[in-house]
Parts: structure tokens; sequence; C-alpha cells
């Protein structure tokens, strides 16, 4: 196959960035998305020019670094399917592909198609764990789970940290990815005893990164490559209600002896 | 130089309860003086930078990627071992032990792997108390399943992505921690060598892969927990950035490299499509508890398989090893793979594939259950090769996926330098010659949960906090010998792009120290590495600059290490005239073809000495003791 490309080219952080048109021919059905750049990337090596940088590592959809708005779609065509995992038999001969970074106030580019999320690590640093020390933990079976709530928590905690979500979605809000942190604690019962402070610090830190409110459009849900649903969205709304009026404040009381 | 591995005294199951009361304590208002660096985020370094901050230390901690939740170790699929004898089927701490011994070729520390089956149960309540989604039965407890070289039900797992949940797990404690402060992390940076005073390890240079910034960090103690070198064959199915570089720097500063020949083939993977491949990907082992693998009888049978009848049917695994069938352990059933390939019996294109066939269990089972076994899996081969496994079988093949070898450590985990610790797959521990499926990842949480936190103490109480300006001034000298390298590769403005390089340097290593490896072809690996080497740092082409974020300059840097590290794979490969695990030279097979292990000759560590740029590494021998078990054949008849 023959591609046109259309890319995003910046050069750092604070550059002017445009896109730039490459060529590529010789385009096999059966590459990757990243493949398919790796290959014009080898030519513009060759050529003397700059490779277009893109974040990526893993390629088996699973590490979350790669991420790209394909077309004005976050991943490309295909549902639950990563940038990495998209497949040139996805387009056919003389198309036409426009490539974009993530565009969202909280990440921020860095050069070319790669950009800075680690907004993300920092909602999860606000409560995204149980406090427990290693060491402190009783026998594994001594805590039974439903096998329901165990499968709902596994299917939140799937999330892959890509940020698709937050590019999909007109208000670039971190909704999804954070809901679903909160939602696969909050059906454990180990997520039990931190649950309302956990849901109140990372949905404020949320804000505070500069991502937008949720209202609700579900692009989110469509384009997320594990099919976070938006139903742990729901979740995490009424658990923050339920705790902004249920949570008492902290108190900072010394142990006596 | 005599290695000495300080292996307690006293009966095995006794070792690690003794250890860890003769080591020296650090006080609790003592710990937070001591500054420790830890490099890398994956379920070794993730979990070892959680829980020595925990502990109170000052923790830096370190990773290539934008996130430290991207680490490889979030790739693996299938399971973590445990002896936790849940399915009262006969499992115990012995078992495992013995289990991963046997698994190993018997070419590892009985102390180590007998302090591993200990510590793995530990590690699920640790797990499952963080939150980790493990599956569970309806009645709510864990589930287990079945994997490789075993014949008990000892794998906890969460459906197809056990690493992503696990990492997330450490990767979560981790975020606990930088959020109270115990622990600063620096994303997008790469550790590019060790800073070393009076022959300790006392510092990285790092560079900044955001502004190419060259810094370095000063602190106590080093810990190295940087994965796998499988990437030396450029195809494999770790993550592109994996490197040996942490590891490779270390072992030039004067970190002896133990078993570098001791890799992993994994039997289990999507087989190559294309000349544009740029990684191979892995169908987790589990699958083969309800795959059933085969080929054609006929050669050069093209016809598709649903036309081949049962009877023309070869289920070469269920044939070859009746007692473990489908499940024979990785090195084994890759190596009958490439056996019935070579014999002209694979299918696919090029016919260098096996069937891995679930028609049986859909029957049995019926679709629904697979689904929710291996749903995901499925779906990301049918992504990739564009066919439905559900109704017509995988086509697998085998591929680079782990190394056994790595930075030598004592008990401890302690490298050859004082100071500089490594652990998970970046040191050479506990696999031997072949690991097991499920173990990779019992390692990584054992080695940083539990096992660094209890000996790193030891030394630093050993250690005093320099003052004098010495440490200042190494590290000053270590990060112009850096900034020095990268000028040197920006500047060859050659006409070959580094993966050009890393392609040609693959093939070699997997054409002569993959599957099969023989005298001559070594040896012809040997002439070819330099001369590829020599070409590499007249002619790669680098573009950009070094104050930037430069892809190609982190590859370039990563490829120079791989370039040296597969000549010394080769060397290793040659000294040991036996077969064992993973290592099989051709010259000293079975009359039906296994393995033929050399216990009289070979029962040692090899461990690789750098003596100087210009001169080959020296080799030093750690002998295995065997004190518990018998050494025999390993049979999966």
């Amino acid at each position: 196959m023959h591609l046109k490309l259309k890319v995003w080219r910046q050069a750092a952080p604070n550059a002017a960035g445009r896109f730039v048109d490459y060529d590529a021919p010789g385009i096999s059905p059966d590459m990757s998305f990243l493949e398919m750049l790796d290959v014009v990337n080898e030519r513009l090596i060759t050529g003397g020019q700059e490779p277009i940088a893109f974040d990526h590592d893993c390629r088996e959809g699973i590490c979350g670094s790669c991420g790209l708005m394909i077309n004005g779609v976050a991943h490309g065509p295909n549902k639950a399917t990563t940038t990495c995992q998209l497949h040139m038999r996805s387009y056919k001969d003389g198309d036409t592909v426009t490539i974009e970074p993530w565009r969202a106030k909280a990440f921020p580019v860095l050069k070319d198609l790669v950009v800075n999320r680690s907004a993300f690590d920092r909602i999860i640093a606000k409560g995204g764990y149980v406090s427990v020390q290693t060491g402190n933990a009783p026998d594994a079976n001594s805590l039974p789970v439903s096998k329901s709530d165990a499968d709902i928590a596994m299917d939140a905690a799937q999330c892959i940290g890509c940020g698709a979500c937050v590019a999909a979605c007109p208000n670039g809000s971190a909704s999804l990815f954070t809901s679903a942190k909160v939602s696969h604690l909050s059906h454990l019962p180990q997520g039990q005893a931190e649950r309302g402070r956990r849901v109140l610090a990372m949905v404020q830190h949320m804000d505070a990164e500069g991502f937008g409110g949720c209202s609700l459009y579900g692009e989110c849900m469509e384009a997320c490559p594990k099919r976070i649903s938006i139903d742990h969205i729901t979740r995490m709304n009424h658990d923050y209600l339920r705790a902004a009026l249920t949570e008492q404040p902290e108190r900072a009381e010394a142990g006596a002896g | 130089m005599i290695l000495d591995a300080k292996i307690p005294a006293g009966p095995l199951a006794d070792k690690w309860d003794k250890h860890k009361f003769d080591v020296k304590l650090v006080n609790p208002s003592n710990k937070r003086k001591y500054t420790v660096l830890v490099v890398g985020t994956g379920l070794a370094g993730a979990s070892a930078a959680a829980s020595l901050a925990e502990l109170g230390y000052n923790v830096q901690c370190f990773c290539f990627q934008d996130s430290p939740r991207r680490a490889h170790s979030i790739a693996a699929q299938g399971g973590i071992n445990a002896a936790k004898n849940y399915q009262n089927d006969g499992d115990s701490t012995y078992r495992l032990f013995y289990d991963t011994i046997k698994g190993g070729d018997f070419r590892s520390r009985e102390a180590n792997v007998y302090r591993l089956a200990q510590i793995s149960t530990s590690i699920i309540d640790q797990c499952v108390a963080q939150g980790v989604p493990f599956a569970r039965e309806y009645g709510g407890l864990l589930a287990n399943r079945s994997f490789g070289g075993a014949q008990v039900s000892r794998t906890f797992y969460a459906r197809g992505q056990t690493g992503q949940q696990l990492l997330l797990g450490a990767y979560q404690a981790l975020e606990k921690e930088i959020e109270k402060g115990t622990v600063q992390m620096f994303p997008r940076t790469e550790m590019l060598d060790l800073v070393m005073v009076d022959g300790t390890a006392r510092g990285i240079v790092v560079r900044s892969l955001v502004d190419g910034a060259v810094r370095t960090h000063l602190g106590d103690a080093v810990v190295l927990a940087t994965g796998g070198y499988g990437n030396v064959f450029y195809l494999s199915t770790n993550a592109k950035g994996s490197n040996v570089t942490a590891g490779w720097r270390a072992h030039k500063r004067g970190a002896a490299f133990a078993n570098p020949c001791f890799t992993q083939i994994h039997p289990t993977c999507i087989p190559v499509a294309g000349d544009y491949q740029s990684k191979l990907t892995l169908m987790s082992e589990s699958l083969r508890n309800d795959g059933r693998v085969w080929v054609p009888k006929k050669q050069g049978d093209a016809r598709s398989p649903d036309q081949i009848a049962e009877a023309e049917r070869d289920y070469f695994l269920e044939r070859k090893y009746p007692s473990f069938g489908n499940l024979a352990p990785r090195d084994i059933s890759s190596r009958a793979a490439k056996e019935a390939c070579d014999d002209g019996r694979g299918v696919g294109p090029g016919g260098l594939g096996v069937y891995l066939d679930f028609a049986d269990s859909i029957k049995r089972v019926g679709e629904p259950k697979i689904r929710e076994r291996y749903g995901n899996l499925f779906e990301m081969y049918q992504r990739i090769t564009d066919e439905n496994p559900y109704a017509v079988p995988m086509r697998i093949f085998p591929a680079v996926h782990y190394t056994m070898g790595g930075v030598w450590v004592d008990y401890n985990l302690m490298s050859t330098i004082p100071g500089c610790f490594v652990l998970g797959e970046a040191n050479f521990s506990d696999h031997g010659a072949n690991r097991l499926g499920a173990s990779a990842l019992m390692q990584g949480l054992a080695d940083g949960y539990f096992v660094l936190p209890a000996t790193i103490g030891d030394y630093l109480t050993r250690q005093t906090p320099d003052k004098s300006g010495v440490v200042e001034q190494e590290a000053k000298g270590a990060a112009e010998v850096v900034t020095k390298r990268l000028n040197t590769l920006l500047g060859i403005k050659g006409k070959r792009t580094v993966d050009s390089f890393h392609r040609e340097l693959g093939k070699i290593i997997w054409d002569e120290c993959g599957m099969a490896r023989s005298r001559s072809g070594l040896e012809g690996a040997l002439k070819r590495i330099p001369e590829l080497r020599e070409e590499f740092w007249q002619n790669v082409a680098v573009p950009g600059s070094g104050a930037e974020l430069n892809q190609s300059l982190e590859k370039a840097g990563r490829v120079a290490d791989f370039l040296e590290l597969g000549e010394l794979m080769c060397r290793d490969a040659l000294v040991r005239e036996e077969s064992c695990g993973g290592h099989f030279r051709v010259e000293h097979q079975t009359e039906d073809g296994e393995a033929k292990r050399d216990d009289e000759h070979y029962s040692f560590v090899s461990a690789w000495q750098h003596v100087g740029d210009d001169k080959p590494q020296e080799l030093v021998k750690e002998p295995l003791v065997f004190e518990n078990i018998q050494l025999a054949t390993r049979s999966y008849k």
C-alpha cells in the first residue's frame, strides 16, 4: 500500500508545531501502525532527517505508552484496540492518515507525538491504593471476595492509563481514568477503610491538574482500548457524594504511653 | 577472584530465618539518614522502592518510561506461583523448591531457590491485601491454574493480565510513598553509569530523556532492578525499550555477569509475519492448560487444519512427554516445536509454526468458559493475525522471552561491587538454566518486597555517609565519561540506522546462540559480532542533538551495549560444553535428542569479570553445591 501521512511535528514543549506531509510507500497490511511509523522513520534517518518521536514500549496493548490521535480518533478506527495493536489492514491504498498527539491541557506536548501524562500518576498518588505496608498482610484466603465483585473490580483495574479517555473527551476530563481506580478498590473489601477519603482526594486532584469536568458524553468509553465502562463514573460520583456528606475530618491525636 | 555467595550455614529450611536474625539492623531513626537509589520500576524495583521507603529509608527511584506503571512486568500474562496448597493437591514449600531447581536443570543455588519458595506464600498475602483482583471461585476464595513443569495447581492469576495487576499493586504502593515524600520519583530518566568510590557503588549517572541533561545522583546503595536482556536478539517478547545498559555499565565497573548464555525461548508466541516485524507477542503458557499442540504427520502438508484428520496429526508433546504432555517446560516444548519445523512439518508461512488447538477444550467445557479464561489473549491473537482462534487453531512459534543470566549476586542480592544490589530478572540467581512459567513474577516480588528490605540494612550499617567531597568528584568524572560517549555517538554521522545494526546483531545471536548452539556456529558469531561492533562505531547514523528528546540516541547507547553483551553470550555458550535447560549444544545430546548435562564438569555458575576495555572478560566459577537434592536427569516423559 502507498499512504500519505500528515504528522504533527513539534520540536520542543514550547515550540510552535505544524503538520508535515510524508509519503509512506510499501506498507504491508500485516504491519502494525507503529511498524508503519518505524518504516517511515528508518527512511527519514537514512535521508539525514530527524525521525518522528512517539511513545511506545510493549507493543502488545498493555503498557499504555502508545497513544495517537489518528484521523481525529484516539487510537484509530478499531474498537478496544491500542495504537500498537492497530494493523494496517484497516487502511487501503491511497488513504491519507492524519496523526496527532493527545490534545489536552493536562497533557502538554514534549515533542512531536509525545505528551507528558504524569498528571495521571499524581492522581493515583492522592489515594489510588490500599495503605498496607509490606508484611502486614493476613492470609490471602482469610478474606473471601464474591466472584462477581472480583470480576467487576478486575474490569475496572484493567485500565492501562494511556489517556485516550482524556484525548477523546470534549472537556478533556480524566473521569474515566480516575473512576476506574476508585471503582476497582471500592468493589473490594480491602478498599473499604479508605473509600471515602480516597474518592474525595482523587477527584479533587483531578480538577487541580486541569482536567475538565464530566458531562457524560461517553466518548471516553468509545475510545477506551480496555472497554472500561462509564458505569464506573456513576459509581465514583455516588461515592463522592456520599463521602462529601459523611466523611469526617482527619484527626491528629498521638497515641498514649 | 573468589566468589563468595554468602550462603548461611545450617539446614536448608532454617537458613533464611537464621540469616534474618544474624544480619545487622539499622535503627529506625537512622534509616532516614541513608539514601538508596533504585533503578527500574518493574515488579522488583517498584516493590523494593516502596518497601524500603516504608521502612524509613530515603529512596530515589528512576525509570526510562514516562511512568513507573509502564515497566515491562506489566505484560506478564499467565500468573504467579505460590506454595499455598489451597488445592490440597500435594503442594508444599519443598515441592515448589524442587520443581524450580529441576525446572532450572540443576543450575541454580539450593538456598536461593528454597528461600524463594518460602517467601512465595507471603507475596500472595501481600498482593491480596493491596487489592490485586486475583481470579476467584464462587465461594469467594482464590482460584488456581496449572503451569508448565509442575503437576500441582499453584498458579494465581488475574485473567491473562497477572503481571499488570501485580505491577499496579506495587506501583500504587510506590505512589503512596511518593505522596508521603519518602520516595522521589524520576520518570523518563535513564541510568548510563555507576559512580564508584573506593570500589563501592555510591551513585549513578543519568540522562533526562526529556531535555537530555546528564546528572548524577549520590546515595549509600544502588539497586538495579532493570530487567532482562532479551532484546539483544532484536526480536523478542520484551518491550521495545527493555535493555541491558544499567547492568552492563555496572559490569564494566566491576560487577561479574553470570550465565549470559542462559536465555529462555518461550514456546507459545505469534509467528513472525514479515521483515518489518518490530517485536514478538507472547501467547501465555497458561493456554497450554486447554490447548493441544500439534503438526501434521506428513511433511509439507499444506492443507488447512480442519482438513487434516485426527489420525494424520502428531500431538508431539503428548507423544514425547506423556506425563507432562502439553505442559512440558518451556525449553523442552520450544525445542520440540523447532524439531517439528526443521523436519518440514511446520505450518503457516515459511513453515515456521505449530498449531495450538482449542477445539477439544471448547467441546469439553464450552466456548464461554474458554472465553472467560483466555478471552483477552484470543482477542489479541485475532487482532494481530486476523484469524479467529475459537474457529481455527492458533499458530505459534518459539520466541525469546526471558533471560536467566544476569548480574551475579550473592545471597543478599549484592553484586561483586559492594553497595550495588541487583534484583529480579536483572540478576541471575534463581532460575538456573531454564525458568518455569509463573516464576518470574514470584522472584521479582520476592526480591523487592521481602529479600532486599531484609538484607540491605546489613550493608548500610557498615557505611558512613561520605563528607569529604570525594564522591562528588568521582561523580563529576563519571558524568564526563557519559557525556563524551553520547557526543561520540552523535558525532559519527554514518549511513546506517541503529535499528539496522540491531537487527543484524539479533539475527546472528538467534541463529548461533538461540535454540541450538554449535561450536562452529558460535565461533563464527564471535568473529562477526566484533566486526559489526566496529562498523557500528564508524557508520551509525544518530540524528539530532544530545540536548533534547532524542529516541535515536537512546537506542544507539543501548545497542552499543548489546553489541558487547552478545559477544559475551557466545563465549559463555562456547565454554559450557554441555546441554542444560535453555542452553542446547548440538554436540551434547542423547540419542533421542534430549539435552545431555555434564554435572561432573559443569555444575557451576559462570561469572565473567571485566578486566579492561581491550581485554576479554575472565571466567570465574562459582561451584554449585547440592546438599539436599539428588542430581537427576531431568525427565518429563
